[in-house]
């Protein structure tokens, strides 16, 4: 029983981890310019298919195709915010909606025209599929992966936005986006970038996660309904409110599937609609 | 029956530490025309909010014609006459002036959720909202949508929307906010044809149409009523004038 | 503001402000177009029967949201809850011994109108992005809630063996689908003229008065938890008799019927046509299931890729979809012709 609630715990948290990973951008974007992108895992899914090409087709390794799936969907993500979205900040949220859900068709169309529409073959490293022993505790070497490279860049991320320059930016312009403009702050630079790493970041969560989560060209809209969650959850605007809201939903999801599997995502989807109704502006949002 | 149409008693509204009102009693005739100034932050918004019911207080209590109305919902007290009017226009831009206005009498004459009959069969509510665009003057701009509007007469039409509700307690958030000088005055001659038995509470920053226009004045600061009376009385207060000019205010 | 604006307030004056609202509420000329049209599918493409009726619930579904957001400003991500309700109330009788249609599509309606009013209570808690979230988080609920209870609804394998008796007694379904077009076909318009008398009475007002500007509501006297739940009754029983009119029609009932997809296709559908036009909703629902039904053939994969490039598009370079730039470029070419009535 306390077996099985230790696994529970870190296959949880291990997948919260990377719900996290593939949501903070979404949740900071949706904070400073107030834009629903729900879009965002179109860039999750480039970030997969980034790694099964390089690996498939360049014979990279594994773990060195996760930078490159970072830097290569950042980039990509810059045209997309300067030419597309970038005309749509001051637009009805439905208006919002809705051409992010055109360019996720026109991605999932696109995804399967180039790589077909069955799921990718995908197959971890050995030294990824172990199984470790502590006791009488059993985790896998994946899972132990997504716990630290989720530590450490989340450290990476509340260390950006705490102690540098840049980060303080970011900050200001989520807080207060006039009052940013009026000192100063270039709003559209910090939003450019921002909206690169958050997207980059999706990308590297989409390569990280195509064991758990699977690869083909629905992948945008499959795993949507959890980006929304997420950041309704957390409220939209704080790393905090993201981690928690990932972690709660890792663990929620992780525990339904262990000690009640009949009921499937329904889990998730309750707990969704309680913290809406009790918290409409997420754990840690503001009104 | 009560001379006082509004009141509120030991009024108290916190943010967290911010005490934004403290303490307030507050009386408000019958027929009354009522300043309320203060310096910015004072909490005159806030008051209007605690007023109308959009915000909960802390505690105290409100009283409406001598009768409590500190739970009541919003609305519920525009249906007992109390309506407000907002500093920044708070409209409907795709409504044309005349629509919102009929929008209001329907709700007044408690028919805005009849969903089969035609709105163009109630003649006389339609003419009634028509003559009353027509007596604020601005008749001609019935059919334009709200929001090609000159600012003048969306200010004009923001008081309209409130008239509409027939209250007899009006509270005015800056009316004249954003309005040219030589406009405002003519706004105010709307404000003061009204119906006397209308008690009227004005926030106002511009110091010539609180003295030209009102019967009684109420100075807030920091959430605290400072002084309350006549307008002589409090041009010549030296507390108002230090809080107004500074506290270096010699002879 | 001029020193004397006040016009005489004369008999004429006050008619005129009569017939603005009259004015509004009359027919124009291209509106019997579409009906015309429908009644010329007929008999045009017999073969395409029940495609045509597929858009004419499409149409009357998509028009039970544009009252929702179209002209009451309420964004929801899943109205496909009550067109599913209605659905599977209407299969479900159907399937347990009662199949009278008329009978069975009123009560998809009355059940599906009942889910509204229990549903309209979030929408004075939440709104904004947290709306969209609950009423998403509501169809995902009761779609997997479907998905789940196979043993009564059929689970992924949808609503088996439900058959209608005949139209009033005498007007057997064929294969063709001729009755269920005609059928579908009168019903759509009379609740097509249901819905334009909502739009055109007092609650059509309040509506576009909550669209417009929700805050200032409840400071003119409007209690629009009252407000929002008729219309999201209205709505929902719209909503349910569409979806009860499409159980009848093709005799199924799919687990897609509650799905999320189709709450984004029914949005799709609203955006491209116009909302709060009216005609938006059935201009809409004719041009997705048509191209659907021509592409979607070809290959999947690029169906997907016009309808993402047509919605791009139009929330892009349109103010108010198809109906919305044709009555936008109606307006120039009148003012390229020297100005007609300036207003």
């Amino acid at each position: 029983m306390f077996q099985g609630i230790v696994q529970v715990l870190f296959d949880g948290i291990a997948f919260g981890m990377l719900l996290f990973v593939m949501s903070v951008g979404l949740s900071i974007t949706l904070g400073m310019m107030k834009f629903a992108n729900l879009a965002h895992g179109v860039f999750a899914m480039l970030g997969g298919y980034v790694c099964t090409v390089l690996m498939h087709r360049a014979g990279w390794p594994f773990l060195a195709t996760l930078p490159a799936a970072f830097i290569i969907v950042a980039v990509a993500s810059v045209f997309l915010e300067r030419f597309v979205y970038r005309r749509m900040y001051a637009a009805k949220e439905l208006d919002q909606v809705l051409l992010t859900v055109g360019i996720i068709y026109m991605a999932i169309a696109a995804a399967a025209y180039v790589w077909g529409p069955e799921p990718q073959a995908f197959a971890l490293p050995d030294y990824l599929t172990m199984y470790r022993h502590i006791g009488s505790f059993s985790f896998s070497t994946y899972g132990a992966l997504l716990l630290v490279l989720g530590t450490i860049i989340t450290l990476a991320i509340f260390y950006g936005l705490e102690r540098t320059r840049f980060g303080a930016m970011i900050r200001a312009a989520v807080d207060d986006r006039r009052v940013a403009l009026g000192v100063g702050i270039n709003i559209n630079r910090v939003f450019t970038i921002t909206f690169a790493i958050g997207s980059g970041l999706a990308g590297l969560g989409g390569a990280l996660g195509i064991n758990t989560l699977g690869l083909d060209p629905s992948f945008p809209i499959e795993y949507l309904v959890f980006f929304l969650i997420v950041v309704s959850i957390g409220g939209g605007g704080t790393v905090k409110g993201a981690l928690a809201a990932a972690l709660l939903l890792g663990l929620s999801d992780t525990a339904g599937k262990y000690y009640v599997p009949q009921t499937g995502a329904f889990i998730i989807y309750a707990v969704m609609l309680v913290v809406m109704l009790w918290r409409p502006n997420g754990l840690f949002g503001r009104t | 029956m009560t001379t006082i149409a509004l009141a509120t008693h030991a009024l108290n509204k916190n943010f967290g530490a911010l005490k934004v009102t403290q303490d307030v009693e507050f009386e408000l005739p019958v027929g009354a025309r009522h300043a309320l100034i203060g310096p910015n932050g004072a909490g005159k918004t806030t008051f209007i909010n605690l007023l109308t019911g959009m915000l909960p207080p802390d505690s105290g209590t409100i009283e409406l014609d001598g009768k409590p109305v500190t739970d009541l919902p919003p609305h519920a007290r525009v249906k007992r006459g109390l309506a407000r009017t907002y500093q920044i226009n708070t409209l409907f831009p795709d409504l044309t002036p005349l629509e919102a206005v009929t929008l209001v009498a329907c709700e007044r004459h408690g028919m805005s959720r009849q969903w089969l009959p035609p709105l163009s069969k109630r003649k006389a509510l339609i003419e009634e909202s028509y003559a009353m665009l027509n007596e604020l003057g601005i008749g001609d701009q019935a059919y334009r949508p709200t929001r090609h509007l000159a600012y003048g007469h969306q200010r004009v039409l923001e008081i309209a929307l409130a008239l509409a509700t027939h209250p007899h307690v009006l509270l005015l958030d800056e009316p004249a906010a954003g309005v040219p000088a030589h406009e405002s005055g003519i706004l105010y001659e709307v404000i003061s044809a009204l119906p006397k038995e209308i008690a009227v509470l004005f926030i106002e920053h511009d110091m010539d149409l609180v003295f030209r226009f009102a019967s009684h004045i109420t100075v807030l600061v920091s959430g605290r009523v400072l002084r309350q009376g006549p307008p002589a009385q409090i041009a010549e207060d030296p507390e108002v004038r230090a809080v107004y000019l500074g506290t270096a205010v010699h002879g | 503001m001029t020193a004397d604006s006040r016009t005489a307030t004369t008999a004429s004056a006050n008619a005129a402000a009569v017939a603005d609202f009259r004015a509004q509420a009359r027919w124009r000329w291209y509106e019997p177009l579409f009906w015309l049209g429908a009644i010329a599918w007929y008999f045009l493409f017999p073969t395409y029967l029940s495609l045509g009726t597929q858009i004419l619930c499409a149409a009357l579904f998509a028009l039970s949201l544009d009252l929702i957001l179209g002209y009451g400003g309420i964004v929801s991500l899943g109205h496909t809850t009550f067109f599913g309700i209605g659905a599977y109330t209407a299969g479900l009788l159907a399937k347990h011994g009662w199949g009278e249609p008329i009978t069975c599509l009123l009560a998809g309606g009355v059940t599906a109108a009942i889910a509204g009013w229990i549903c309209s209570f979030v929408i004075v808690r939440v709104q904004g992005v947290a709306l969209l979230l609950v009423t998403l988080g509501i169809n995902l609920v009761l779609y997997e809630t479907a998905n789940k209870a196979y043993t009564i609804t059929g689970g992924a394998d949808g609503l088996q063996g439900i058959a209608f008796w005949k139209l009033l007694g005498v007007f057997d379904y064929d294969i063709f689908g001729r009755v269920a077009y005609i059928y579908t076909l009168i019903v759509t318009f009379l609740l097509f003229l249901v819905a334009r008398r909502i739009v055109h009475s007092p609650f059509g007002l309040a509506l576009k008065g909550m669209r417009e500007n929700w805050k200032r509501m409840p400071a003119l006297g409007a209690a629009l938890r009252r407000h929002g739940a008729l219309i999201f009754v209205l709505s929902a029983a719209l909503a349910g008799l569409s979806g009860a009119l499409l159980a009848e029609s093709v005799q199924f009932v799919a687990l897609d019927s509650l799905g999320v997809q189709r709450s984004v296709d029914v949005l799709t559908m609203l955006i491209v046509g116009g909302t709060g036009v009216l005609y938006g909703s059935f201009v809409g629902a004719t041009v997705y299931m048509v191209v659907r039904d021509q592409l979607a053939d070809l290959n999947p994969a690029y169906w997907y890729f016009w309808i993402g490039l047509i919605l791009v598009v139009i929330v892009l370079f349109t103010r108010n979809g198809l109906v919305g730039a044709a009555s936008d470029l109606a307006d120039w070419v009148k003012r390229q012709r020297g100005g007609g009535t300036a207003s």
